[in-house]
């Protein structure tokens, strides 16, 4: 056999003893050196179980390509009674399952505003009585439903949803339409003028985006994405681009179709830079759900949080959560508000993560690296350091700044306990006293256990 | 002329980088005209107008459109698209974060490299060594304490990857002329050694470069690899790709006795490089025997090994106990062997190497503490112990270990040292063996003449 390092000039990867490594550079041998560092106590058993898996490369490989290929289409926006066969008295919420009794105040809250806008109940009081009861009451996890929500998440049957189709594996995915930023239901706020807002949507806003759609034909999400990227969005906590150029997609369409709402509509969506958040995340689920159930894949499906627990699911383990404590955010703090005031983690959005979104594209984003560190280079090393626990670089969705470079997608649980680096998430931050709404944005940990128990279930299946 | 088009759905890049690839495309002389452009109204209409029969597009999608003369240009303008597209986002390797990689997976991603070298705790070099072996890289695992299945399983891999594992707990290696791991400054020249022992193989080399005759590469297989268990796996790759190997006129395979199947499979290999074995055990060569054996068969003389003998010493009375310290493993076996010891009425041998005394510290060729420790204990007889220089050993052993000689010689112990090392290794052999000497002790470069003469000493 010929193998290839006789020949030419020696080039070495070195990991381990520094004493060895500089006897090469005594030699003057070019050489990469590994910032290595050993892993979390007790990992390397399941570590090395899951490396030998035969099954591994290639199921990753197909799991991560399968995400990478996904082709996200905006197809229509419907209620999700009518999309998603909710019935009254169902409300789906962010993140791992939860009950009542250890749900957070953003999330009572919006479940509060929920049973309001449904007219189950006529008071917070008398919502809060019978959520607690639970008589005619189930909740469940949007991730359960081919549905993501951000924040707390909570969907109910009046709810208007955008519906995107991947065009490349078809399946499609849901997610709520955004309501704009200060008091909101997501955020946990319950008052009259949040029930009001949401009215309007359903009744004005949901059917006028709906016509719309049906005349300008399906949105390439996947072609929208790429270009916000390039034009400074992260698309988590920076979505000014991808909603301005969804607004340009849509608006001519939004005239013809509703011409006596046109104005309202438009200003309400050109008036919330976050509108396209959720466009952004119905297509990163879309994109994950692609990878689910590939057997011997250590791929990370989803990441979510529900205000009480932090959970991921994972390729080859099926549905199955794992979870440990939602952080608390470290980040910039709206009017009064500090960090006392603020919930621990909350929402799906880190489906945005999930992709090689958010946290992971900050470097595209200069404009708000302030909530990483507050310097460009930050915002360039935590997109970096993200490359060192994913399986691919996206093929279409790059990063000008780093000479376009695809983004880092696709978690692989290995990795992330092998190197102790975890996914770096970018958030907003709710009050933790259900009603008061969004009290910052900023920067927040997956609790690390969750990776090393979907390793250990991996070693074990 | 012949025609390419292509609708690439949902791949997304920005029209400067597009117009830079297409200019790229156009720019070639078997390329009559191309159009690389998302696939709006426009672009598609260019494309038409230019008479390439384009199919509806999107501007989501990415239309390819090239005209050249042959189908096998048009191939090769096609391969240069792709080349083209990749290099749009691999950053050019500028703008990249000089972060230094995580992982080796992630080093080899980033840098192109030959071969990785691992010295991470045994419990983990399992996963950095399969992520080189992945990246198609040759991998030396300088890590003991691998479990064998995992070396297996390594082993296995690598085979089907046309890569070799040098590992683990290999020692030393020489590839390309680079020195990995514990490495002496050896000069060029026709030998390959294949080693499941590494310091059994710096011996043989040691004394090869002495007389000259410099290595082609030194190939560790780890101490292991001719077990049973192995069965020779990487032995059997590393002695292939010798046999390969221009450079190489003669190979040395250097062992412990291997289990029958492994010397069965290493034997059976029917190379055209003439080989000679050196399996260290009863009956067989020593390790000196080997350099010189291999010194003939290349038609080179034998010259006398270099040595430093102690000055006179007072005369001492019957048989005395003969201890050996170690730090080489294969030396150690060597030692013992040739002196004969006898380990019921000695202390015996030590090898400091053993995964036993490595486990959670450093090796004894970098620290020195538990030697040092032993030969202190060491109240009466003759002590033999090794010193192994070269590129990763201690910089200066002679400045720890010439004023224990002098201690020790100072109680009335003979203290013998078998010094292996070249004339190149930073250390200075000759620099080395005159301050140990200075000190009292008898250095000899053979390690087989260091053990006869510390026999010969206890006999009295």
């Amino acid at each position: 056999m010929t193998l290839s390092m006789l020949y030419g000039e020696p080039r070495v990867i070195t990991v381990g003893a520094e004493v060895l490594a500089e006897a090469l550079d005594r030699q003057a041998v070019p050489q990469r050196r590994v910032d290595w560092r050993p892993p979390a106590p007790g990992v390397a058993a399941s570590l090395a179980r899951v490396l030998a898996d035969p099954r591994r490369v290639q199921a990753n490989a197909t799991a991560v390509g399968r995400m990478l290929s996904a082709r996200p289409m905006l197809t229509g926006v419907r209620p999700a009674r009518e999309a998603l066969g909710l019935e009254a008295g169902t409300f789906f919420h962010a993140g791992p399952p939860i009950t009542w009794e250890r749900a957070s105040g953003p999330m009572r809250g919006a479940l509060i505003g929920a049973m309001l806008f449904e007219g189950l109940a006529a008071t917070p009081e008398e919502a809060a009585e019978r959520l607690a009861s639970g008589a005619g009451i189930t909740l469940d996890s949007c991730h359960h439903h081919r549905t993501v929500g951000p924040m707390a998440g909570v969907v109910s049957p009046s709810m208007w949803m955008l519906e995107v189709a991947d065009a490349e594996h078809g399946a499609t995915a849901y997610c709520s339409l955004n309501e704009g930023l200060g008091k909101v239901l997501r955020y946990g706020a319950y008052g009259p003028e949040v029930i009001e807002r949401l009215r309007w949507m359903g009744e004005v806003l949901g059917p006028a985006l709906a016509a719309a759609l049906e005349r300008c034909g399906p949105l390439d999400l996947r072609t929208l994405v790429a270009q916000a990227l390039q034009m400074g969005d992260e698309l988590h906590n920076r979505n000014r681009a991808a909603t301005s150029l969804l607004v340009r997609e849509i608006a001519p369409a939004v005239v013809e179709a509703a011409p006596g709402r046109a104005a309202e509509v438009l200003r309400f969506v050109n008036g919330n830079d976050h509108f396209f958040l959720n466009a952004g995340m119905a297509a990163a689920k879309a994109a994950a759900d692609a990878a689910r159930g590939v057997p011997g894949s250590s791929l990370v499906v989803a990441m979510a949080r529900n205000g009480t627990d932090f959970g991921i699911q994972v390729s080859g383990l099926g549905d199955r959560w794992f979870t440990g404590p939602a952080g608390v955010p470290d980040g910039l703090y709206l009017g009064g508000y500090g960090p006392d005031d603020a919930n621990p983690d909350i929402g799906d959005s880190t489906i945005t993560e999930t992709v090689g979104l958010g946290g992971f594209a900050m470097a595209a984003a200069p404009a708000i690296v302030r909530f990483v560190g507050g310097e460009v280079a930050d915002a360039v090393a935590a997109t970096t350091s993200m490359y060192e626990i994913t399986l691919a670089e996206h093929p279409a969705y790059q990063i000008p700044g780093l000479g376009f470079r695809g983004t880092p997608a696709g978690i692989d649980v290995a990795l992330v306990a092998r190197t102790g680096v975890l996914p770096v998430v970018n958030t907003g931050i709710a009050g933790r006293v259900a009603g008061t709404g969004q009290v910052g944005a900023g920067l927040v940990s997956p609790p690390a256990g969750v990776f090393t128990a979907a390793l250990d279930a991996l070693a074990a299946a | 002329m012949t025609d390419l088009v292509e609708v690439r759905p949902g791949v997304y890049h920005d029209s400067v980088t597009l117009m830079r690839v297409s200019q790229a495309l156009t720019a070639r002389p078997e390329v009559a005209v191309a159009v690389v452009a998302m696939g709006t109204d426009l672009n598609a209409g260019l494309a038409r107008d230019l008479g390439f029969e384009v199919p509806p597009t999107t501007p989501g999608d990415l239309l390819v459109a090239i005209r050249a003369a042959t189908s096998a240009d048009l191939g090769e303008a096609a391969a240069e698209l792709e080349r083209q597209l990749a290099t749009t986002g691999s950053g050019g390797g500028k703008a990249r974060d000089e972060a230094p990689p995580r992982t080796v997976r992630s080093a080899a991603r980033s840098w192109e490299a030959t071969v990785a070298l691992v010295s991470v705790p045994g419990e983990h070099a399992f996963a950095e060594a399969l992520d080189a072996v992945e990246a198609g890289l040759s991998v030396m695992i300088f890590s003991d304490n691998v479990p064998v299945e995992q070396e297996i399983l390594l082993k296995d891999r690598a085979r089907a990857r046309g890569v070799l594992v040098m590992g683990p707990d290999c020692g030393t290696a020489v590839v390309g002329g680079a020195g990995l791991g514990f490495a002496n400054v050896l000069r060029p020249g026709p030998v390959g050694v294949v080693a499941a022992s590494g310091t059994g193989a710096q011996q043989v080399t040691c004394l090869l470069d002495i007389a000259g005759v410099g290595v082609s590469h030194v190939l560790g297989v780890g101490g292991r690899d001719l077990s049973a268990e192995v069965g020779g796996r990487s032995a059997v790759q590393a002695l292939r790709a010798l046999d390969e190997d221009p450079a190489t006129e003669l190979i040395v395979l250097v062992s412990k006795p291997p289990a029958p199947e492994a010397a069965r499979a290493v034997r059976d290999l029917g190379l055209a490089t003439p080989v000679v074995a050196a399996l260290l055990g009863p009956g067989e060569d020593d390790l000196t025997a080997v350099a010189e054996k291999a010194l003939r068969a290349l038609g080179r003389d034998v010259p006398e090994w270099p040595c430093w003998p102690a000055g006179e010493a007072p005369a001492r009375e019957g048989r005395r106990p003969l201890r050996g310290l170690y730090s080489g493993g294969t030396l150690c076996a060597e030692a013992a062997l040739i002196a004969g010891a006898d380990t019921a009425t000695e202390a015996g041998f030590v090898d400091f190497g053993d995964d036993a005394y490595t486990r959670g510290r450093a090796h004894p060729m970098i620290d020195p503490s538990l030697r040092r420790e032993a030969l202190r204990g060491v109240a009466s007889g003759v002590v033999l112990l090794d010193v192994v220089l070269g590129h990763g050993a201690d910089p200066d052993p002679s400045s720890w270990l010439a004023p224990e000689v002098r201690d020790a010689v100072a109680r009335g112990v003979d203290v013998v040292v078998a010094l292996v090392g070249a004339d190149g290794d930073p250390q200075g052999l000759r620099a080395q063996a005159a301050r140990l000497n200075e000190a009292g002790a008898a250095v000899f470069t053979s390690n087989a003449a260091a053990a006869r003469h510390a026999r010969r000493l206890a006999d009295g």
